[in-house]
Protein backbone atom coordinates (compact mmCIF):
# COMPACT_ATOMS: atom_id res chain seq x y z
CA UNK A 1 0.00 0.00 0.00
CA UNK A 2 2.93 2.21 1.07
CA UNK A 3 4.56 1.49 -1.84
CA UNK A 4 1.79 2.18 -4.14
CA UNK A 5 0.94 5.58 -3.07
CA UNK A 6 5.01 6.60 -3.10
CA UNK A 7 4.61 5.21 -6.67
CA UNK A 8 1.70 7.75 -7.15
CA UNK A 9 3.42 10.90 -5.57
CA UNK A 10 6.41 10.13 -7.97
CA UNK A 11 4.19 10.19 -11.19
CA UNK A 12 2.52 12.44 -9.81
CA UNK A 13 5.70 14.81 -9.57
CA UNK A 14 7.09 13.77 -12.75
CA UNK A 15 3.88 14.72 -14.37
CA UNK A 16 4.30 18.12 -12.88
CA UNK A 17 7.64 18.22 -13.91
CA UNK A 18 7.01 17.29 -17.66
CA UNK A 19 3.95 20.04 -17.73
CA UNK A 20 6.36 22.55 -16.03
CA UNK A 21 9.12 21.82 -18.92
CA UNK A 22 6.59 21.69 -21.39
CA UNK A 23 5.29 25.11 -20.38
CA UNK A 24 8.31 26.77 -19.74
CA UNK A 25 9.97 25.75 -23.35
CA UNK A 26 6.44 26.75 -24.64
CA UNK A 27 6.63 30.59 -23.18
CA UNK A 28 9.61 30.84 -25.06
CA UNK A 29 9.15 30.67 -28.28
CA UNK A 30 6.88 33.28 -30.03
CA UNK A 31 5.99 32.93 -33.22
CA UNK A 32 5.49 35.18 -36.07
CA UNK A 33 3.53 35.19 -39.48
CA UNK A 34 6.20 35.44 -42.32
CA UNK A 35 3.69 33.74 -45.21
CA UNK A 36 0.06 34.09 -45.62
CA UNK A 37 -2.28 32.71 -48.57
CA UNK A 38 -5.77 33.34 -49.42
CA UNK A 39 -8.15 31.90 -51.69
CA UNK A 40 -11.82 30.85 -52.24
CA UNK A 41 -12.32 27.33 -52.24
CA UNK A 42 -16.09 26.77 -54.28
CA UNK A 43 -18.14 23.67 -53.15
CA UNK A 44 -18.70 21.84 -56.32
CA UNK A 45 -16.83 18.85 -56.56
CA UNK A 46 -19.11 15.50 -56.24
CA UNK A 47 -18.01 13.78 -53.35
CA UNK A 48 -16.97 10.44 -54.99
CA UNK A 49 -14.74 11.81 -57.07
CA UNK A 50 -12.48 13.23 -53.62
CA UNK A 51 -10.22 10.95 -51.94
CA UNK A 52 -11.37 7.76 -50.60
CA UNK A 53 -11.07 9.14 -47.02
CA UNK A 54 -12.85 12.62 -48.10
CA UNK A 55 -15.37 10.20 -49.98
CA UNK A 56 -16.21 8.23 -46.76
CA UNK A 57 -16.45 11.61 -44.94
CA UNK A 58 -19.23 12.34 -47.32
CA UNK A 59 -20.69 9.30 -47.32
CA UNK A 60 -21.01 9.30 -43.52
CA UNK A 61 -22.87 12.30 -43.99
CA UNK A 62 -24.99 11.98 -46.50
CA UNK A 63 -26.67 8.58 -44.18
CA UNK A 64 -26.85 11.32 -41.13
CA UNK A 65 -28.64 13.57 -43.32
CA UNK A 66 -31.19 11.09 -45.34
CA UNK A 67 -33.62 10.19 -42.63
CA UNK A 68 -33.89 14.14 -41.32
CA UNK A 69 -34.57 14.47 -45.45
CA UNK A 70 -36.94 11.83 -46.14
CA UNK A 71 -39.42 12.87 -43.19
CA UNK A 72 -39.46 16.71 -45.09
CA UNK A 73 -39.73 15.06 -48.49
CA UNK A 74 -42.38 13.40 -47.57
CA UNK A 75 -44.43 16.79 -46.89
CA UNK A 76 -42.66 19.13 -49.26
CA UNK A 77 -41.95 17.37 -52.46
CA UNK A 78 -45.66 17.45 -53.71
CA UNK A 79 -45.98 19.23 -57.02
CA UNK A 80 -48.94 22.43 -55.84
CA UNK A 81 -48.51 24.88 -59.17
CA UNK A 82 -46.59 25.95 -62.48
CA UNK A 83 -44.63 28.94 -62.80
CA UNK A 84 -44.68 29.96 -66.79
CA UNK A 85 -41.28 32.01 -66.29
CA UNK A 86 -39.10 32.44 -63.47
CA UNK A 87 -40.01 35.47 -60.92
CA UNK A 88 -37.31 37.11 -59.90
CA UNK A 89 -36.02 39.82 -57.25
CA UNK A 90 -34.65 42.32 -59.70
CA UNK A 91 -35.89 46.31 -60.14
CA UNK A 92 -35.57 49.19 -58.45
CA UNK A 93 -38.52 50.15 -57.21
CA UNK A 94 -40.54 47.20 -57.73
CA UNK A 95 -39.61 43.36 -58.13
CA UNK A 96 -41.53 40.50 -59.89
CA UNK A 97 -41.60 38.73 -56.70
CA UNK A 98 -42.03 41.62 -54.57
CA UNK A 99 -44.94 42.25 -56.48
CA UNK A 100 -46.32 39.27 -56.51
CA UNK A 101 -45.88 38.34 -52.63
CA UNK A 102 -47.74 41.68 -51.59
CA UNK A 103 -50.85 41.20 -54.36
CA UNK A 104 -51.69 37.31 -52.53
CA UNK A 105 -50.56 39.02 -48.92
CA UNK A 106 -53.45 41.44 -49.86
CA UNK A 107 -55.88 39.11 -51.31
CA UNK A 108 -55.62 36.27 -48.55
CA UNK A 109 -55.08 38.54 -45.61
CA UNK A 110 -58.23 40.43 -46.66
CA UNK A 111 -60.46 37.19 -46.83
CA UNK A 112 -59.64 36.59 -43.11
CA UNK A 113 -59.68 40.08 -42.47
CA UNK A 114 -63.39 41.20 -43.76
CA UNK A 115 -64.65 37.87 -42.08
CA UNK A 116 -63.16 38.43 -38.53
CA UNK A 117 -63.46 42.21 -38.26
CA UNK A 118 -65.76 43.08 -41.08
CA UNK A 119 -63.29 45.53 -42.40
CA UNK A 120 -61.07 45.61 -45.28
CA UNK A 121 -57.47 46.40 -46.49
CA UNK A 122 -55.96 49.67 -48.11
CA UNK A 123 -52.45 48.82 -48.22
CA UNK A 124 -50.10 45.62 -48.05
CA UNK A 125 -46.25 46.73 -47.62
CA UNK A 126 -43.15 43.94 -46.82
CA UNK A 127 -39.77 43.75 -46.80
CA UNK A 128 -37.40 43.09 -49.72
CA UNK A 129 -34.87 41.73 -47.10
CA UNK A 130 -37.42 39.14 -46.23
CA UNK A 131 -37.95 37.52 -49.70
CA UNK A 132 -35.26 34.96 -49.77
CA UNK A 133 -35.31 33.43 -52.82
CA UNK A 134 -36.78 33.58 -56.40
CA UNK A 135 -39.50 31.34 -58.00
CA UNK A 136 -37.84 29.34 -60.44
CA UNK A 137 -39.69 28.33 -63.84
CA UNK A 138 -41.25 25.04 -64.09
CA UNK A 139 -43.06 23.01 -61.24
CA UNK A 140 -43.53 24.64 -57.68
CA UNK A 141 -43.81 22.83 -54.41
CA UNK A 142 -44.53 23.34 -50.87
CA UNK A 143 -40.63 23.57 -50.63
CA UNK A 144 -40.86 26.69 -52.56
CA UNK A 145 -42.78 28.45 -49.66
CA UNK A 146 -40.50 27.58 -47.07
CA UNK A 147 -37.12 28.79 -49.43
CA UNK A 148 -39.09 32.07 -50.15
CA UNK A 149 -40.35 32.78 -46.48
CA UNK A 150 -38.21 30.61 -44.23
CA UNK A 151 -39.60 32.82 -41.00
CA UNK A 152 -41.94 32.39 -38.56
CA UNK A 153 -43.78 35.38 -39.14
CA UNK A 154 -47.25 36.32 -39.50
CA UNK A 155 -49.23 38.53 -41.09
CA UNK A 156 -50.74 41.65 -39.23
CA UNK A 157 -53.23 44.51 -39.60
CA UNK A 158 -52.15 47.82 -38.46
CA UNK A 159 -54.49 51.00 -38.95
CA UNK A 160 -52.58 54.06 -39.55
CA UNK A 161 -53.65 57.17 -40.17
CA UNK A 162 -52.60 59.15 -43.93
CA UNK A 163 -50.14 61.22 -42.27
CA UNK A 164 -47.91 58.03 -41.44
CA UNK A 165 -48.87 56.47 -44.78
CA UNK A 166 -47.16 59.44 -46.20
CA UNK A 167 -44.09 58.81 -43.91
CA UNK A 168 -44.33 55.22 -45.55
CA UNK A 169 -43.28 56.76 -49.06
CA UNK A 170 -40.62 58.73 -47.49
CA UNK A 171 -39.16 55.91 -45.43
CA UNK A 172 -39.29 53.84 -48.96
CA UNK A 173 -37.89 56.54 -50.88
CA UNK A 174 -35.09 56.87 -48.10
CA UNK A 175 -34.68 53.25 -48.22
CA UNK A 176 -33.93 52.70 -51.44
CA UNK A 177 -35.45 48.98 -51.52
CA UNK A 178 -38.02 47.67 -53.82
CA UNK A 179 -40.11 46.59 -50.66
CA UNK A 180 -43.13 45.12 -51.73
CA UNK A 181 -46.21 47.08 -51.94
CA UNK A 182 -50.06 47.02 -53.07
CA UNK A 183 -52.86 49.52 -52.99
CA UNK A 184 -50.29 52.30 -52.80
CA UNK A 185 -49.02 54.13 -55.66
CA UNK A 186 -47.01 57.11 -55.10
CA UNK A 187 -43.93 58.92 -57.95
CA UNK A 188 -41.00 60.25 -56.95
CA UNK A 189 -40.37 63.59 -57.15
CA UNK A 190 -36.95 65.50 -58.81
CA UNK A 191 -36.88 66.54 -55.17
CA UNK A 192 -37.16 63.33 -54.15
CA UNK A 193 -40.29 63.41 -51.77
CA UNK A 194 -43.03 61.61 -52.68
CA UNK A 195 -46.20 63.10 -54.49
CA UNK A 196 -49.57 62.07 -56.57
CA UNK A 197 -50.14 59.39 -53.54
CA UNK A 198 -53.13 57.31 -54.53
CA UNK A 199 -54.60 54.77 -52.29
CA UNK A 200 -56.16 52.24 -54.59
CA UNK A 201 -56.60 54.93 -57.38
CA UNK A 202 -58.07 57.98 -54.12
CA UNK A 203 -55.93 60.86 -53.25
CA UNK A 204 -54.15 59.97 -49.81
CA UNK A 205 -56.04 61.64 -47.01
CA UNK A 206 -54.40 62.92 -43.78
CA UNK A 207 -57.09 62.21 -41.54
CA UNK A 208 -58.18 59.01 -42.59
CA UNK A 209 -57.83 55.73 -40.91
CA UNK A 210 -55.90 53.10 -43.73
CA UNK A 211 -55.58 49.26 -43.10
CA UNK A 212 -52.40 47.98 -43.59
CA UNK A 213 -51.43 44.41 -44.06
CA UNK A 214 -47.98 44.07 -42.59
CA UNK A 215 -45.99 41.07 -40.86
CA UNK A 216 -45.52 40.92 -37.22
CA UNK A 217 -41.50 41.35 -37.34
CA UNK A 218 -41.86 44.91 -39.46
CA UNK A 219 -44.44 45.79 -36.90
CA UNK A 220 -42.20 45.49 -33.80
CA UNK A 221 -39.45 47.48 -35.09
CA UNK A 222 -38.05 45.47 -38.33
CA UNK A 223 -36.41 47.43 -40.91
CA UNK A 224 -36.76 50.16 -38.61
CA UNK A 225 -40.23 50.87 -39.69
CA UNK A 226 -41.27 53.13 -37.57
CA UNK A 227 -43.94 54.53 -38.79
CA UNK A 228 -45.80 51.25 -37.45
CA UNK A 229 -44.82 52.58 -34.04
CA UNK A 230 -47.74 54.95 -34.63
CA UNK A 231 -50.66 52.38 -35.65
CA UNK A 232 -54.44 53.10 -33.49
CA UNK A 233 -55.45 49.17 -34.13
CA UNK A 234 -53.97 46.14 -34.20
CA UNK A 235 -55.29 42.90 -35.64
CA UNK A 236 -52.74 39.20 -35.42
CA UNK A 237 -54.78 37.36 -38.34
CA UNK A 238 -52.55 34.10 -36.64
CA UNK A 239 -51.88 33.55 -40.47
CA UNK A 240 -48.26 32.83 -41.56
CA UNK A 241 -46.98 34.24 -44.49
CA UNK A 242 -45.45 31.31 -45.51
CA UNK A 243 -48.96 29.98 -45.69
CA UNK A 244 -50.39 32.51 -47.52
CA UNK A 245 -47.80 31.23 -49.98
CA UNK A 246 -49.11 27.75 -49.64
CA UNK A 247 -52.90 28.10 -49.94
CA UNK A 248 -52.15 30.46 -52.94
CA UNK A 249 -49.65 27.97 -54.87
CA UNK A 250 -52.78 25.71 -54.04
CA UNK A 251 -55.38 27.71 -55.36
CA UNK A 252 -53.78 28.94 -58.54
CA UNK A 253 -52.41 26.16 -60.45
CA UNK A 254 -50.27 28.67 -62.42
CA UNK A 255 -48.60 31.18 -60.79
CA UNK A 256 -49.68 34.71 -62.22
CA UNK A 257 -46.98 38.18 -62.09
CA UNK A 258 -48.94 41.32 -61.99
CA UNK A 259 -46.18 43.85 -63.31
CA UNK A 260 -47.97 47.49 -62.94
CA UNK A 261 -45.85 50.25 -61.90
CA UNK A 262 -46.20 50.92 -58.42
CA UNK A 263 -43.61 53.75 -57.43
CA UNK A 264 -42.68 55.70 -60.44
CA UNK A 265 -40.07 57.91 -60.61
CA UNK A 266 -40.48 61.57 -62.27
CA UNK A 267 -37.83 61.77 -65.05
CA UNK B 1 4.18 12.35 -63.06
CA UNK B 2 6.13 9.76 -61.47
CA UNK B 3 9.60 11.66 -61.95
CA UNK B 4 7.92 15.07 -61.01
CA UNK B 5 6.95 12.93 -57.90
CA UNK B 6 9.97 11.32 -57.20
CA UNK B 7 12.37 14.73 -57.28
CA UNK B 8 10.08 16.74 -55.36
CA UNK B 9 10.14 13.84 -52.49
CA UNK B 10 14.09 13.48 -52.88
CA UNK B 11 14.14 17.61 -52.82
CA UNK B 12 11.84 17.34 -49.35
CA UNK B 13 14.12 14.57 -47.70
CA UNK B 14 17.37 16.24 -48.37
CA UNK B 15 15.54 19.62 -46.97
CA UNK B 16 14.34 17.83 -44.09
CA UNK B 17 18.09 16.23 -43.72
CA UNK B 18 19.97 19.57 -43.62
CA UNK B 19 17.33 20.58 -41.06
CA UNK B 20 18.23 17.77 -38.63
CA UNK B 21 21.93 18.51 -39.00
CA UNK B 22 21.80 22.17 -38.61
CA UNK B 23 18.82 21.82 -35.10
CA UNK B 24 21.24 19.22 -33.81
CA UNK B 25 24.62 21.38 -34.48
CA UNK B 26 23.05 24.37 -33.10
CA UNK B 27 21.05 23.10 -30.38
CA UNK B 28 18.21 25.21 -30.72
CA UNK B 29 15.97 24.36 -33.12
CA UNK B 30 14.55 26.19 -36.13
CA UNK B 31 10.96 26.41 -36.29
CA UNK B 32 7.85 27.01 -39.09
CA UNK B 33 4.47 26.04 -38.54
CA UNK B 34 1.75 26.21 -41.25
CA UNK B 35 -1.59 26.91 -39.83
CA UNK B 36 -5.10 26.57 -42.03
CA UNK B 37 -7.85 28.24 -40.90
CA UNK B 38 -11.28 27.45 -42.80
CA UNK B 39 -14.20 29.32 -42.48
CA UNK B 40 -17.83 29.30 -43.43
CA UNK B 41 -20.59 32.30 -43.03
CA UNK B 42 -24.11 32.74 -43.59
CA UNK B 43 -24.89 28.79 -44.28
CA UNK B 44 -28.69 29.53 -43.39
CA UNK B 45 -29.52 25.87 -43.02
CA UNK B 46 -28.52 24.68 -46.41
CA UNK B 47 -27.72 21.86 -45.66
CA UNK B 48 -28.29 19.79 -49.37
CA UNK B 49 -26.34 21.26 -52.60
CA UNK B 50 -28.72 23.03 -55.03
CA UNK B 51 -30.25 21.56 -57.59
CA UNK B 52 -28.79 21.01 -60.97
CA UNK B 53 -31.58 23.65 -62.44
CA UNK B 54 -30.77 26.25 -60.27
CA UNK B 55 -30.86 29.31 -62.19
CA UNK B 56 -28.15 30.99 -59.51
CA UNK B 57 -25.96 28.98 -58.07
CA UNK B 58 -26.55 25.05 -59.85
CA UNK B 59 -24.83 22.35 -58.29
CA UNK B 60 -23.29 24.62 -56.07
CA UNK B 61 -22.74 23.95 -51.85
CA UNK B 62 -23.53 20.40 -49.64
CA UNK B 63 -22.65 20.08 -46.52
CA UNK B 64 -21.36 16.26 -47.59
CA UNK B 65 -19.09 18.13 -50.05
CA UNK B 66 -17.94 20.30 -47.29
CA UNK B 67 -17.27 17.83 -45.19
CA UNK B 68 -15.14 16.07 -48.06
CA UNK B 69 -13.46 18.94 -49.06
CA UNK B 70 -12.36 19.75 -45.60
CA UNK B 71 -11.61 16.01 -44.66
CA UNK B 72 -8.91 16.25 -47.63
CA UNK B 73 -7.61 19.40 -46.51
CA UNK B 74 -6.73 18.11 -42.94
CA UNK B 75 -5.01 14.70 -44.67
CA UNK B 76 -2.61 17.88 -46.15
CA UNK B 77 -2.53 19.77 -43.24
CA UNK B 78 -3.45 18.65 -39.51
CA UNK B 79 -3.56 22.00 -38.24
CA UNK B 80 -6.91 23.36 -39.02
CA UNK B 81 -9.34 25.60 -37.36
CA UNK B 82 -12.65 25.45 -38.57
CA UNK B 83 -14.75 28.21 -37.88
CA UNK B 84 -18.54 29.70 -38.82
CA UNK B 85 -18.76 33.42 -38.56
CA UNK B 86 -23.30 33.12 -37.46
CA UNK B 87 -26.53 32.43 -39.08
CA UNK B 88 -26.28 29.08 -39.30
CA UNK B 89 -29.78 28.61 -38.99
CA UNK B 90 -32.87 29.83 -41.39
CA UNK B 91 -33.39 29.40 -44.50
CA UNK B 92 -34.19 25.90 -45.13
CA UNK B 93 -37.42 23.53 -44.09
CA UNK B 94 -34.30 21.72 -42.21
CA UNK B 95 -34.47 24.24 -39.64
CA UNK B 96 -38.13 24.60 -39.83
CA UNK B 97 -39.02 20.96 -38.81
CA UNK B 98 -35.76 20.32 -36.44
CA UNK B 99 -34.91 23.77 -35.34
CA UNK B 100 -31.31 23.74 -35.85
CA UNK B 101 -30.51 20.27 -34.55
CA UNK B 102 -28.88 18.87 -37.78
CA UNK B 103 -27.43 21.93 -38.43
CA UNK B 104 -25.14 21.62 -35.11
CA UNK B 105 -24.83 17.91 -35.54
CA UNK B 106 -23.53 17.87 -38.63
CA UNK B 107 -20.61 20.85 -37.73
CA UNK B 108 -20.08 19.17 -34.76
CA UNK B 109 -19.40 16.02 -37.34
CA UNK B 110 -17.16 18.20 -39.27
CA UNK B 111 -14.95 19.22 -36.19
CA UNK B 112 -15.88 22.81 -36.16
CA UNK B 113 -14.06 24.72 -33.44
CA UNK B 114 -15.59 28.20 -33.07
CA UNK B 115 -19.02 30.18 -34.21
CA UNK B 116 -20.13 33.34 -33.43
CA UNK B 117 -24.19 33.94 -33.42
CA UNK B 118 -25.49 35.60 -36.47
CA UNK B 119 -29.03 37.67 -36.10
CA UNK B 120 -30.67 34.62 -37.59
CA UNK B 121 -29.50 32.53 -34.79
CA UNK B 122 -31.80 33.88 -32.79
CA UNK B 123 -34.93 33.19 -34.80
CA UNK B 124 -36.54 30.38 -33.19
CA UNK B 125 -35.73 32.82 -30.01
CA UNK B 126 -32.57 32.40 -27.75
CA UNK B 127 -34.63 29.59 -25.60
CA UNK B 128 -34.61 28.41 -29.25
CA UNK B 129 -30.66 28.61 -29.78
CA UNK B 130 -30.63 27.32 -26.20
CA UNK B 131 -32.11 24.25 -26.76
CA UNK B 132 -30.14 22.83 -29.67
CA UNK B 133 -26.49 23.84 -27.67
CA UNK B 134 -26.23 19.89 -26.50
CA UNK B 135 -26.34 18.84 -30.15
CA UNK B 136 -23.04 21.40 -30.65
CA UNK B 137 -19.45 19.94 -29.72
CA UNK B 138 -18.14 23.10 -30.94
CA UNK B 139 -18.39 26.74 -28.70
CA UNK B 140 -19.47 29.49 -29.14
CA UNK B 141 -17.60 33.10 -29.03
CA UNK B 142 -19.21 36.80 -28.85
CA UNK B 143 -17.29 39.33 -26.82
CA UNK B 144 -19.85 42.31 -27.62
CA UNK B 145 -23.35 40.83 -27.10
CA UNK B 146 -24.06 40.53 -22.98
CA UNK B 147 -26.26 37.17 -22.09
CA UNK B 148 -26.30 37.48 -18.15
CA UNK B 149 -30.08 38.18 -18.42
CA UNK B 150 -30.88 35.37 -20.65
CA UNK B 151 -30.39 31.59 -20.34
CA UNK B 152 -27.47 31.59 -23.08
CA UNK B 153 -25.89 33.04 -19.41
CA UNK B 154 -22.11 31.32 -19.16
CA UNK B 155 -22.58 29.61 -22.54
CA UNK B 156 -20.94 31.88 -24.98
CA UNK B 157 -17.23 33.16 -24.35
CA UNK B 158 -16.29 36.29 -25.45
CA UNK B 159 -12.79 34.96 -26.29
CA UNK B 160 -11.34 31.84 -26.75
CA UNK B 161 -7.48 30.61 -27.24
CA UNK B 162 -7.12 27.14 -29.54
CA UNK B 163 -3.26 25.57 -29.42
CA UNK B 164 -2.34 24.37 -32.51
CA UNK B 165 1.08 22.77 -33.16
CA UNK B 166 2.62 25.01 -30.78
CA UNK B 167 0.36 28.14 -31.88
CA UNK B 168 -1.40 30.22 -30.25
CA UNK B 169 -4.22 30.97 -31.81
CA UNK B 170 -7.00 33.80 -29.94
CA UNK B 171 -10.36 33.92 -31.12
CA UNK B 172 -12.92 36.34 -30.47
CA UNK B 173 -16.58 37.27 -31.74
CA UNK B 174 -18.35 39.75 -32.97
CA UNK B 175 -22.38 40.45 -33.43
CA UNK B 176 -24.29 43.14 -35.18
CA UNK B 177 -26.71 45.10 -33.80
CA UNK B 178 -30.02 43.66 -32.62
CA UNK B 179 -32.43 46.30 -32.28
CA UNK B 180 -34.63 46.69 -35.42
CA UNK B 181 -32.92 43.55 -36.81
CA UNK B 182 -34.01 41.23 -34.18
CA UNK B 183 -37.76 40.89 -32.82
CA UNK B 184 -36.96 42.11 -29.72
CA UNK B 185 -39.36 38.84 -28.22
CA UNK B 186 -36.67 36.78 -29.74
CA UNK B 187 -33.25 38.04 -28.19
CA UNK B 188 -34.83 39.68 -24.46
CA UNK B 189 -32.52 40.69 -22.61
CA UNK B 190 -29.23 40.28 -24.41
CA UNK B 191 -27.08 43.62 -24.80
CA UNK B 192 -25.49 44.74 -27.74
CA UNK B 193 -22.07 46.41 -26.80
CA UNK B 194 -20.08 48.77 -29.02
CA UNK B 195 -18.29 46.51 -31.36
CA UNK B 196 -15.20 49.22 -32.11
CA UNK B 197 -13.90 49.40 -28.08
CA UNK B 198 -14.48 45.55 -27.46
CA UNK B 199 -12.58 44.07 -30.73
CA UNK B 200 -9.57 46.73 -29.25
CA UNK B 201 -10.14 45.38 -25.87
CA UNK B 202 -10.10 41.86 -27.03
CA UNK B 203 -7.54 42.55 -29.54
CA UNK B 204 -5.14 43.99 -27.12
CA UNK B 205 -5.72 41.32 -24.39
CA UNK B 206 -5.49 38.11 -26.63
CA UNK B 207 -1.97 39.91 -28.21
CA UNK B 208 -0.72 42.03 -25.55
CA UNK B 209 -1.35 39.81 -22.47
CA UNK B 210 -2.17 36.27 -23.59
CA UNK B 211 0.33 36.44 -25.92
CA UNK B 212 -1.32 35.23 -28.77
CA UNK B 213 0.67 34.31 -32.14
CA UNK B 214 -2.11 34.97 -34.24
CA UNK B 215 -5.60 37.24 -33.27
CA UNK B 216 -8.92 36.26 -35.74
CA UNK B 217 -12.10 38.22 -34.91
CA UNK B 218 -15.14 36.58 -35.78
CA UNK B 219 -17.88 38.52 -37.07
CA UNK B 220 -21.17 39.01 -38.12
CA UNK B 221 -20.85 43.23 -38.33
CA UNK B 222 -21.10 42.24 -42.29
CA UNK B 223 -18.39 42.98 -44.91
CA UNK B 224 -19.20 46.96 -45.84
CA UNK B 225 -22.92 49.48 -46.47
CA UNK B 226 -21.99 51.31 -49.21
CA UNK B 227 -25.28 53.57 -48.37
CA UNK B 228 -24.66 53.70 -44.42
CA UNK B 229 -20.99 54.63 -44.27
CA UNK B 230 -21.24 55.34 -41.01
CA UNK B 231 -22.17 52.17 -39.83
CA UNK B 232 -19.80 49.86 -38.55
CA UNK B 233 -18.92 46.88 -40.76
CA UNK B 234 -15.55 44.68 -40.96
CA UNK B 235 -13.59 46.65 -43.59
CA UNK B 236 -14.35 49.70 -40.73
CA UNK B 237 -13.42 47.27 -38.06
CA UNK B 238 -10.04 46.78 -39.60
CA UNK B 239 -8.92 49.67 -39.87
CA UNK B 240 -10.03 51.69 -36.75
CA UNK B 241 -7.77 48.96 -34.29
CA UNK B 242 -5.02 46.70 -34.27
CA UNK B 243 -3.24 43.42 -32.54
CA UNK B 244 -6.12 41.59 -34.98
CA UNK B 245 -4.77 39.62 -37.96
CA UNK B 246 -7.60 38.62 -39.45
CA UNK B 247 -11.20 39.04 -39.34
CA UNK B 248 -13.62 36.61 -41.04
CA UNK B 249 -17.00 37.97 -42.02
CA UNK B 250 -20.55 37.55 -42.49
CA UNK B 251 -24.32 38.71 -42.53
CA UNK B 252 -23.92 40.76 -45.74
CA UNK B 253 -24.21 38.03 -48.26
CA UNK B 254 -20.44 39.17 -49.20
CA UNK B 255 -18.68 37.20 -52.53
CA UNK B 256 -14.75 38.43 -52.53
CA UNK B 257 -12.54 37.10 -55.11
CA UNK B 258 -9.95 36.85 -52.72
CA UNK B 259 -9.69 38.44 -48.97
CA UNK B 260 -9.32 41.91 -48.46
CA UNK B 261 -6.12 43.51 -47.33
CA UNK B 262 -5.97 46.72 -45.33
CA UNK B 263 -3.72 48.58 -42.77
CA UNK B 264 -4.95 49.22 -39.37
CA UNK B 265 -4.40 52.06 -37.08
CA UNK B 266 -0.89 51.40 -36.79
CA UNK B 267 -0.39 50.40 -40.52
CA UNK B 268 0.22 46.81 -40.02
CA UNK B 269 -2.08 44.26 -42.44
CA UNK B 270 -5.79 42.81 -41.84
CA UNK B 271 -7.28 40.46 -43.90
CA UNK B 272 -11.11 40.70 -43.87
CA UNK B 273 -12.60 37.87 -45.68
CA UNK B 274 -16.06 36.70 -46.42
CA UNK B 275 -17.44 33.75 -48.28
CA UNK B 276 -20.76 34.96 -49.39
CA UNK B 277 -23.50 32.24 -48.15
CA UNK B 278 -25.73 29.07 -48.16
CA UNK B 279 -22.27 27.28 -47.81
CA UNK B 280 -21.59 27.60 -51.88
CA UNK B 281 -17.69 27.77 -50.86
CA UNK B 282 -15.26 27.52 -47.83
CA UNK B 283 -12.92 29.72 -46.67
CA UNK B 284 -9.36 28.83 -47.02
CA UNK B 285 -6.32 31.34 -45.25
CA UNK B 286 -2.84 29.66 -44.57
CA UNK B 287 -0.79 31.01 -42.05
CA UNK B 288 3.18 30.02 -42.23
CA UNK B 289 4.85 30.75 -38.85
CA UNK B 290 8.59 31.13 -38.01
CA UNK B 291 10.43 31.43 -34.49
CA UNK B 292 13.61 32.56 -36.85
CA UNK B 293 14.57 36.02 -36.30
CA UNK B 294 16.85 36.43 -39.21
CA UNK B 295 13.88 35.22 -41.34
CA UNK B 296 11.11 37.07 -39.08
CA UNK B 297 13.20 40.20 -40.00
CA UNK B 298 12.35 39.50 -43.63
CA UNK B 299 8.55 40.52 -42.62
CA UNK B 300 5.62 38.39 -44.13
CA UNK B 301 4.06 38.19 -47.64
CA UNK B 302 0.62 38.01 -48.64
CA UNK B 303 -0.51 35.51 -51.16
CA UNK B 304 -3.95 36.71 -52.36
Amino acid sequence: MVNLKNYNVVTKLFVLLLTFAAFTSCAEKKFYVTRIEGKEIGITQPAETANATAGQSAQQIENFIKPYRDNIDKDLSMVLANAPETIDKSGEWQTPMGNFLSDITFEKSNIVFKQREHKSIDICLLNHGGIRTIISKGDVTARNAYEIMPFENSAIVVALKGEEILEMAKYIISEKKPHPLKGLTFTIGKDNQPKDILVNGQPLENAKNYYVVTSDYLVNGGDNMIFFKKATERYDLEYKLRNIIIDYFKANKVIKVEKDQRISKEL
Amino acid sequence: MKRRDFIQKTAATSALLGLGGFSLSSFKSVNTKHLTVLHTNDVHSYIDPFPANHPKNPNMGGVARRAALIESIRKENPNVLLLDAGDIFQGTPYFNYYGGELEFKLMSMMQYDLATIGNHDFDNGIEGLYAQLPHASFEFVSANYDFKNTVMNGHVKPYKIINKDGIKVGVFGLGVGLDGLVDKKNYKETIYLDPVGVAQDMARLLKQEKKCDLVICLSHLGYKYKDEPDKICDTKLATLTKDIDLIIGGHTHTFLDKPTVLKNSVGQDVLVNQVGCYGINLGRIDFYFDDDTAVISNGKSIVV
